[in-house]
């Protein structure tokens, strides 16, 4: 089996701060961290190589810095780490992304063996779209899992893959054929420590490091900004609502600011006094 | 996973000003389309509230607003279609055949595709469900063009192009964003985003057949079964009618019971910020914001929960927003409607009991007896 995991490196968003002046992030100090999504499909594509054996091949596009994560990954027990890096890349939404990513998955398995799985982190927390594991799905012609919470069996020589999706009101079960492009769901694993061998091994490994050209794209307008459909075209933090909100002023004794709290409150919206009497009463 | 919101804003306005007149082929994408999520006999709430929002957008536009219902047929897909107009369609694509049954990302896509590039429509919404967004992500990579995701605003700009406006850097700021020179526009919207509009009893609409090409031998997934969730399970918190939730301000997950207190004796549900479910106080499915759960109470309280746009756009469409918070420059005291600046942790049990003695009607029938 060889298995490719798309992982992207993302800041870590609970440190991320706006300028209270300027409204502008302050990136400055952030940590990067491996999109927290994208562990439950590592974890579940060592889990699955390790049952069947074979190598994990993970693979970002990113800045050159992005090779921190990869070596991360490498430390949970990954086989092997592509990063495609080029100023093409930049300001590619998620169109142009899962075309640079697919043509680095048609690279890597003309390198290193077709792959028989591709996984996917859901989403990232960053962009927080989920739309750039079924783009390179459909780039690369691959059958498509998304929201899977379970791999019920694979099956390397009938090519199946049997697996539960979370759907709109249930779980589905379904089996589809290798290669396929799998997304997992949150939370349905933990991501394995590794190894103090995978340590040592991931902080003296290669990283593999890949241009545009070098992942064989001739036509760099489909990447980065050029290829990219959408465009920002303003950000912006929203408005405060023109009403302040009214103040409750505190007493200092509990139980009379609580009363003063719900005064306001009907004060304002005097139709919840039935509501809530309504609700209090279900109880 | 768009890496655009990193580029300086100076640079993607003047990129967005290089917006030229539509190519030649694309001129013909007219109308505005919504899916209409319909999987065994039940419309998924969010295609109503898209057909409330896409009906403002074919008004400004002056074009028609449709309707796509995909099904087997006699799996309530003529009643979807019938709602639909209800809700504000004026024509309804159905597309009925065996192989769209259940959802499966291979026949949805190919008939979603063929259908669009049958009759080309100029803006396409989809619910940011799992089956929308599944479905979403393929047929815009098949049509190369642009979508984006989870947009918590819709308008259509001067030059009537659709601009989409969704959080950004993790739901830190908004951003508003253009597809340049590509139909269909696509865009998704999460549920509970967008007002439910009004159910207009016996508005009709034209029925459009699409008869799609798939055949079941040619799909390679097959769906083995289906386990529909229990329904006592899943918790309410998207249509609740009151909702109190707590944030890191509350210090301790012990001091979350305070918040479940409080929630109880209201007979109202209870949430909490992402930090909390990070931190593991409580599960996701409590998670209230932009990658959680979006609410629209009539009443929203809100105790130490400092109010980060990810955060707000989940409770924007609340009635009236109350927040308990010590910090009178949090971000919360920008949208709330009400607000005490204390601390949660001492307020809430006496908000508790303020409650019970006032509405809970056991407590006041013992203090009038």
């Amino acid at each position: 089996m060889h298995i490719v995991v798309c992982i992207k490196q993302v800041p870590d968003s609970a440190q991320i701060r706006v300028h209270p002046v300027t409204n502008t992030i302050m990136r400055q100090g952030v940590p990067s961290i491996v999109n927290p999504y994208d562990l439950f499909s590592l974890e579940e594509a060592l889990r699955l190589r390790d049952e069947l054996g074979g190598t994990v091949t993970v693979l970002t596009m990113g800045p050159p810095t992005a090779s921190e994560s990869l070596r991360k990954c490498l430390t949970y027990g990954s086989d092997r780490a592509v990063l495609l890096t080029d100023r093409f890349f930049a300001g590619s939404d998620t169109l142009a992304t899962s075309f640079a990513l697919a043509q680095a998955i048609r690279k890597i398995g003309e390198t290193f063996g077709a792959p028989d799985i591709v996984f996917a982190g859901k989403q990232t927390i960053d962009g927080d779209t989920a739309q750039v594991g079924p783009g390179v799905a459909k780039r690369l012609d691959l059958l498509q899992l998304t929201y899977i919470q379970k791999i019920v069996a694979c099956d390397p020589e009938a090519r199946t893959l049997t697996v539960e999706r979370r759907a709109e009101g249930g779980t589905q079960t379904l089996v589809t054929r290798l290669p396929c492009l799998v997304t997992m769901l949150e939370g349905v694993n933990q991501v394995r420590r590794g190894s103090i061998h995978d340590a040592l091994r991931a902080a003296r490994a290669e990283i593999v490091t890949w241009s545009a050209k070098d992942a064989g794209i001739e036509d760099v307008t489909k990447c980065g900004l050029r290829g990219s459909p959408t465009v920002v075209k303003r950000v912006f933090a929203p408005a405060p609502r023109s009403e302040k909100a009214a103040a409750v002023p505190v007493s200092g004794k509990a139980a009379a600011d609580a009363d003063a709290l719900i005064d306001a409150i009907l004060a304002r919206q005097p139709s919840l006094e039935a509501d809530l009497t309504h609700l209090a009463a279900g109880i | 996973m768009s890496d655009k919101p990193a580029a300086p804003a100076p640079a993607a306005g003047s990129r967005a000003s290089m917006k030229k007149e539509l190519p030649e082929h694309f001129k013909a994408y007219k109308h505005v389309w919504v899916l209409v999520e319909q999987e065994r006999g039940q419309v998924h709430p969010v295609s109503w509230e898209l057909l409330g929002e896409g009906r403002k957008l074919a008004d400004q536009l002056g074009v028609e607003l449709a309707g796509v219902v995909m099904g087997a047929a006699g799996t309530g897909t003529l009643e979807a279609a019938a709602e639909a107009f209800a809700y504000g369609a004026d024509l309804v694509y159905l597309v009925e055949h065996e192989t769209l049954r259940d959802y499966r990302n291979e026949p949805y896509s190919k008939a979603m595709t063929d259908l669009v590039n049958a009759h080309k429509p100029e803006i396409l919404l989809l619910g940011a469900t799992t089956l929308g967004r599944d479905l979403a992500g393929s047929v815009a990579t098949t049509l190369l063009t642009g979508l984006t995701a989870d947009c918590t605003e819709l308008a259509v700009d001067a030059d009537k192009s659709l601009a989409a406006t969704r959080p950004t850097f993790g739901g830190s700021l908004l951003c508003t964003i253009y597809t340049l020179n590509f139909r269909p526009q696509m865009a998704t919207v999460r549920p509970r985003v967008m007002k439910m509009p009004e159910r207009q009893e016996g508005r009709t609409g034209r029925v459009v057949p699409f008869a799609p090409d798939l055949s079941e031998a040619d799909i390679v997934t097959k769906l083995l079964s289906f386990l529909p969730d229990r329904t006592s399970t899943k918790n309410n918190l998207a249509y609740a009618d009151v909702v109190v939730a707590g944030g890191l301000g509350l210090q301790s997950a012990e001091n979350f019971q305070l918040v479940r207190r409080l929630a109880a004796t209201l007979g109202a549900e209870f949430g909490g910020s992402r930090p909390l479910v990070q931190k593991g106080w409580i599960p996701s499915d409590r998670q209230i914001g932009q990658t959680g759960k979006t609410i629209r109470p009539k009443l929203y309280i809100a105790a130490g929960i400092s109010g980060a746009i990810q955060h707000r756009v989940g409770v924007d469409g609340a009635d009236m927003i109350v927040a308990i918070n010590t910090d009178p420059n949090a971000p919360i005291m920008d949208f709330a409607h009400v607000a005490i600046v204390t601390d949660a942790v001492r307020f809430l049990p006496a908000l508790t009991d303020a409650v019970a003695r006032r509405f809970s009607p056991h407590t006041r029938d013992r203090i009038a007896g």
